[in-house]
């Protein structure tokens, strides 16, 4: 049982680095010394920025976290209280969650419209104008970066409430969003098709409709799906800065306070159950759009 | 040639099918084209069109690029007011006037430029304008009467009570209680120097030459400190507050973004089916990283806001909380990904659980780990300005409440700037941090 690949002699096994073992140990050390030292200033910056966020807020933590549960234990023991109101109030507010639920439809129908097109103009191998690609990239990254909140109180101010405002907002960081991921997968389209169409004589749209849009639709839909989900949240969270929807709603009865807390409840989980239930029929839909079952 | 009877069935199918392709690439978007009609109808677009106030569209927009004087006179006691956007802060101290107006006794000019003059004088006033004549207004009786070349034109207005004028150089407004002329000017006004400011309304070459060398204007500070001092306590812009509001939605990001991640990367072990054997452990940790996740950071953000009051620390704890929900389930499915065979090589030198997680799993999902924080902090940055918002704390309250106003526009348009270059810096540093660690380059 002698380890005959190191030789018979007992010596220390040998090393391929130039300074044998030692080297490679002091390497070892001197990045373990590093990784100290950036864990203890990380460290150190997590507590002096929590020490910093606490001494900026109005309440500190520990009185705070007595108190963590006051406000869901009241809402939760008024809506047991009134439970039976619950289905009743749930239903009232359908109207509401339908509103939300067309404002993230056809904000993601809008805004992968606009993704689907900008994301083809600045996709490398098959824009229509390729020195502008930069371009068009430089705009999907400011749609990406404005907070659709930003974009929704702007447009509240000129066309008032309501869901167009939720709606634009919405749409626009969504073309920002997907042209991104839709741009990656139209990267990836086999080139064969588009060249086949190219040489009949084919124009660009018809290139791009015929050859392009066929191969990306499945991953397109998928994103578009996630993005749905997303638009979901964001259109529930709009209505509660004004502009129309469940959210609104939710927003006028925690503004009542006491007395309205089983709406809130009852809003609560009307929007958690269609949030979830989105969710659940999205993920399937998008398995069977990218594995093709 | 035993398929040739198969042809005409293969043939038919085929065809069948590419027709039934042509009517669904058809239905999809005549699907859409309905379904945006009945939005159309749902969402009241026509009477969109007029409850839509293009005015105030107008106003957002002169605003954004440009700012206004106010010269004003008080109809009663004759006093004379200029200020800029007619602000307090703004208001030019006694005895200091903008170049292009006079003030003697009884008679106030004011050169709008372009030929356009206008001149107050005892509960009356003038405007020339070019090529169409002047216009004299005054208040006799109690009532606002109008004496101008006829007929008049559309950008008159003219009621008993209110005489406005709008032409392409200012606005002129005559009421019975005041006259009021507004001069446009390019710009975002005082920027830098506020009027009280002895820096205010120098040139660049002047301001550089007072900083370097000459003499102080404030025998107790040194020029480059004054004005240091005068840019960061503007009033009217507030650079300090802005930079700590932008410092306090940082703030937020980060600490939430990276408290999670440590949180949740012990609990993510717990969720993974490869590393924790007991089935009702896992099962409860995937439902807490459910229900953190499900309970939307709004709501979150409501009940802590509840408990610790309004503030930097209660957005960074929303975040923590539902980003824990979302990382501890990315993490766990990263763990579950890992290579089994690194596990085993690490669990033949005889060592523990703890030993197998750090030497056998961590150094594999490093990478997929740090890509995720580093995706998420930029992330986080946008959604702390909203979080901001709601919870008052950072740019994102500054800029609600800009906008609640209704009419610091330049302020709302300057912090729009800010947070897009704040998110699209983050974007970048985030992409960049990614491929310097992540890929080594």
């Amino acid at each position: 049982m002698v380890d005959v690949s190191f030789g018979p002699s007992p010596d220390p096994r040998p090393s391929g680095l130039p300074g044998g073992n030692h080297a490679y140990l002091a390497l070892m050390r001197r990045r373990r010394v590093y990784g100290g030292i950036l864990m203890m200033l990380f460290v150190l910056v997590m507590a002096a920025g929590w020490r910093l966020a606490e001494e900026r807020n109005a309440g500190d933590f520990l009185t705070g976290l007595h108190r963590l549960d006051d406000f869901p234990g009241e809402v939760l023991a008024e809506a047991w209280a009134k439970r039976a109101n619950l289905p009743g109030l749930m239903w009232d507010h359908v109207p509401s969650l339908i509103e939300t639920l067309n404002i993230a439809a056809v904000s993601t129908l809008l805004g992968a419209l606009v993704a689907g097109a900008l994301a083809l103009l600045s996709t490398r191998g098959l824009a229509r104008w390729p020195r502008l690609t930069v371009l068009f990239r430089r705009a999907q990254d400011a749609a990406r970066a404005i907070p659709e909140i930003v974009v929704a109180l702007v447009l509240i101010y000129i066309l008032g409430g309501g869901p167009v405002p939720a709606v634009l907002a919405i749409a626009l960081h969504t073309a920002g969003a997907l042209g991104k991921l839709f741009s990656e997968a139209a990267e990836n389209a086999d080139l064969r098709p588009v060249e086949g169409l190219a040489s009949v004589g084919a124009g660009w749209v018809q290139r791009m409709w015929l050859a392009v849009l066929p191969q990306v639709a499945p991953n397109w839909s998928s994103y578009a799906l996630l993005r749905f989900e997303i638009n979901v949240r964001a259109s529930a969270i709009l209505g509660f800065v004004g502009s129309g929807g469940i959210g609104y709603d939710l927003k006028l009865a925690m503004q009542w306070g006491g007395g309205k807390y089983d709406q809130v409840v009852a809003i609560f989980l009307l929007l958690f159950a269609a949030i979830v239930l989105i969710d659940r029929l999205s993920d399937a839909a998008r398995r069977r759009l990218v594995k093709g079952a | 040639m035993t398929a040739m009877p198969m042809t005409p069935t293969l043939a038919e199918t085929v065809s069948r099918r590419f027709r039934k392709r042509r009517l669904w690439s058809m239905a999809i978007p005549l699907g859409v084209l309905a379904y945006l009609a009945y939005a159309a109808v749902a969402f009241d677009l026509t009477g969109l069109a007029s409850r839509a106030r293009l005015d105030n569209a107008a106003i957002l927009l002169g605003d954004f690029w440009s700012y206004k004087v106010h010269v004003g006179q008080d109809n009663r006691s004759g006093a004379l007011t200029v200020a800029v956007e007619g602000e307090a802060k703004g208001t030019y101290p006694a005895g200091t006037r903008p170049d292009w107006m006079t003030a003697a006794a009884g008679e106030t000019r004011i050169d709008l430029g372009g030929g356009h003059l206008v001149t107050y004088g005892d509960k009356r006033a003038s405007y020339d304008v070019p090529g169409y004549g002047t216009i004299h207004v005054a208040l006799e009786a109690g009532k606002v009467t109008l004496d101008a070349p006829q007929p008049l034109p559309d950008w008159i207005n003219a009621s008993d009570a209110r005489i406005s004028v709008t032409t392409d150089h200012g606005r002129f407004a005559f009421t019975r209680s005041k006259i009021e002329t507004f001069r446009y000017f390019p710009g975002w006004e005082l920027f830098f120097f506020t009027l009280d400011s002895p820096f205010s309304g120098k040139s660049p070459g002047d301001l550089v030459a007072l900083a370097l060398w000459e003499e102080r204007v404030d025998p107790a500070r040194s020029n480059i400190a004054g004005m240091i001092h005068d840019i960061w306590t503007n009033k009217m812009w507030r650079h300090g507050d802005v930079v700590w509001a932008l410092f306090e939605t940082l703030l937020m990001a980060f600490l939430g973004t990276f408290a999670a991640a440590l949180i949740s990367l012990p609990l993510a072990f717990l969720a993974a089916a490869n590393v924790m054997p007991l089935r009702g452990l896992r099962f409860a940790a995937r439902r807490v990283f459910d229900f953190l996740r499900g309970i939307d950071a709004l709501i979150w953000t409501i009940v802590l806001a509840r408990a610790f009051g309004p503030g930097p620390m209660t957005g960074a704890l929303a975040i923590l909380i539902s980003d824990t929900g979302t990382f501890g389930k990315t993490f766990s499915e990263a763990v579950e990904n890992v290579d089994e065979k690194q596990m085993e090589g690490v669990r033949a030198t005889g060592a523990n659980a703890a030993q197998r997680a750090r030497f056998g799993i961590l150094p594999q999902i490093a990478p997929v780990l740090l890509s995720q924080v580093l995706y998420m902090l930029e992330s986080n940055t946008r959604s702390a300005t909203v979080i901001g918002a709601i919870v008052g704390g950072g740019i994102g309250l500054m800029l609600t409440q800009a906008i609640s106003t209704q009419k610091d526009w330049e302020e709302v348009a300057y912090y729009l700037v800010l947070i897009v270059g704040m998110v699209m810096a983050m974007d970048s540093l985030s992409g960049w941090l990614r491929r310097k660690l992540i890929k080594g380059e």
